[in-house]
């Protein structure tokens, strides 16, 4: 009984100081080092107009792919779970992709299309609009990255209510547009919202296939996430802790919208 | 991403093998443009770069790819992802035991706070580790510009994988027989290594394949606190991005294919070993 109880006291001991070690004690020393210097600095650190643009830059970015990518998230369920056609496994399969990607290399195949010498690079150019370097990029780079989020989150829900009630629903005369709005989207909006925030996070902290496609200018193209590298490597360290401290509340906050939209830490 | 959990069958998953009437379900119109989304988006591009990588022909490909930085760079990225894959699956299924086994305060907390490594961006994760662990530590130890900070940033990225896909399954795992070990005397250590990790392990491959995949494409963690020194602290990634900054696309595209192909291999490969495992017990 003693040796069972020392065995079960060492575990928690590694469990715990492992995440201590790596996850918390870091944590909280960057949020420490952020308020040292007091509110007032944390406050003008991002309020400079770099930071605001920043800062509506991102929000913006977010705002344009994850609701386009939850759009496509539920429809690519929809076919996944329900559909029956040839190629549904593949697509199942390819789904998962963005996440075996380097978000480098993310940023690089956009470049190789839609760059100045890129695939599209002439054509673009002949009609006046700029991909890499502007918005567009950054906006494709965050749809490719947060492709699957809504798509994983909603199939296992769809299998897991079954279609009994849908086919009940097309046998008593609905239409496909009408079982959707009333009988399927009701069932999934947990699974789909739990996936909207997965992707809203993502978006928000993006960081490697962004910095290859947006060229970093400052008030334009500068993303949250690149305003901190910015501010690190221009040895702003008191800033940089600002703005990264911005970018983990958001986390945090995604967190706990995480764990109250989660079902299995009910379970926990 | 998350979706490590869910490799996992769903047992009571249920599938309704009532014929499907015509106006159910999604239409070849939804197929078509799920299909096309995913093309514009992902596919095309990729093939821009497996293109480019080949533009000079497979000569050149080979050259980019065994240039002496580019295998350092490369060598390292896998070697250090298989050591952080390594620790990942024995510390995460310490971890998950700890969280579904173990009673003590704050461990609905602890579990939320398992996540933050995905929630977090990951150029913050840079930030957070070198403030602890760089130049100005308050513990002393400075690891900056290591291969142990490399390490370290990607053990801090790939932390949940293993965790959350080991959780479930030890959540729903019988206990029944375990029971029916320790009355037969057998001791904790046996009973675990016969009994409860024979039942963990495709759990624990599939986590380790997600963390494996994630490690060695990782960027943000790592490209501040690794110095990128080349032939030292170089990954392959940010190798990548030096190419595309010094207007060497086709190099670029040459190490991505590698690294595409790399984490591709481990995904599939781990899933077959899975399914395998699954139908073998």
């Amino acid at each position: 009984m003693r040796r069972e109880r020392l065995n079960r006291y060492g575990l928690r001991t590694f469990a715990l100081g492992y995440l201590a070690a790596l996850l918390f004690v870091p944590i909280g020393i960057v949020l420490y080092r952020t308020f040292e210097p007091g509110l007032e600095y944390v406050w003008q650190s991002v309020t400079t107009p770099a930071a605001i643009h920043a800062f509506y830059l991102t929000l913006l970015v977010a705002l344009i792919a994850v609701p386009l990518n939850t759009i496509f998230g539920v429809l690519a369920a929809l076919v996944i779970a329900r559909g029956n056609f040839r190629g549904k496994a593949l697509l199942d399969a390819l789904i998962d992709l963005p996440f075996a990607v380097s978000p480098v290399v993310v940023g690089l195949s956009l470049i190789l299309l839609y760059g100045r010498t890129g695939w599209f690079g002439d054509a673009l150019a002949n009609a006046g609009i700029r991909v890499i370097f502007s918005l567009p990029g950054i906006v494709l780079a965050t749809i490719f990255v947060t492709l699957p989020f809504v798509v994983r989150e909603v199939v296992p829900v769809l299998r897991e209510v079954g279609d009994e009630q849908e086919q009940a629903a097309a046998t008593l005369g609905a239409g496909r547009w009408q079982t959707f709005r009333r009988i399927t989207l009701p069932a999934i909006r947990w699974g789909v919202a739990y996936g909207v925030v997965l992707s809203m996070a993502r978006a928000i902290g993006e960081f490697g296939a962004v910095s290859v496609v947006s060229g970093r200018i400052s008030g334009e193209t500068e993303t949250l996430t690149l305003l901190v590298e910015k501010r690190f490597q221009n040895f702003n360290l008191a800033g940089a802790y600002t703005a990264s401290a911005l970018l983990a509340v958001i986390a945090l906050v995604t967190l706990l919208g995480m764990t109250l939209l989660s079902p299995r830490t009910e379970q926990a | 991403m998350t979706d490590a959990p869910r490799s996992v069958p769903v047992s009571a998953r249920r599938r309704s093998r009532v014929a499907r009437s015509a106006t159910s379900g999604p239409g070849p119109l939804a197929f078509g443009v799920v299909a096309l989304w995913l093309s514009l988006i992902v596919l095309l591009p990729l093939a821009a770069v497996v293109a480019k990588s080949l533009d000079g022909g497979p000569g050149a490909f080979w050259d980019a790819v065994s240039s002496r930085q580019a295998v350092s760079a490369l060598r390292f990225t896998i070697a250090v992802s298989l050591v952080v894959t390594l620790i990942n699956a024995v510390s995460g299924t310490v971890i998950a035991w700890v969280l579904v086994r173990d009673e003590f305060p704050g461990k609905r907390l602890v579990n939320a706070l398992i996540d933050l490594p995905f929630a977090l961006p990951t150029i913050v994760a840079s930030i957070t580790l070198l403030a602890l662990y760089g130049h100005d530590s308050p513990v002393g130890v400075d690891l900056a510009f290591t291969r142990a900070a490399v390490g370290m940033a990607l053990l801090f990225v790939t932390l949940p994988f293993v965790i959350r896909a080991v959780q479930p399954v030890l959540l729903e795992l019988d206990r029944e027989m375990e029971e029916a070990a320790a009355a037969l005397g057998a001791r904790p250590a046996t009973t675990f290594r016969r009994i409860i990790l024979p039942n963990l392990v495709p759990a624990i491959l599939s986590g380790c394949a997600l963390a494996f995949a994630r490690a060695v494409g990782e960027f943000g963690s790592v490209v501040l606190i690794s110095g990128n020194i080349p032939f030292h602290t170089q990954v392959a990634s940010v190798f990548v991005f030096k190419q595309i900054e010094s207007d060497a696309p086709a190099a670029a595209a040459a190490v991505s294919v590698v690294l595409l192909l790399l984490s591709l291999a481990v995904l599939i490969g781990i899933r077959a070993i899975g399914r395998g495992w699954r139908h073998a017990t």
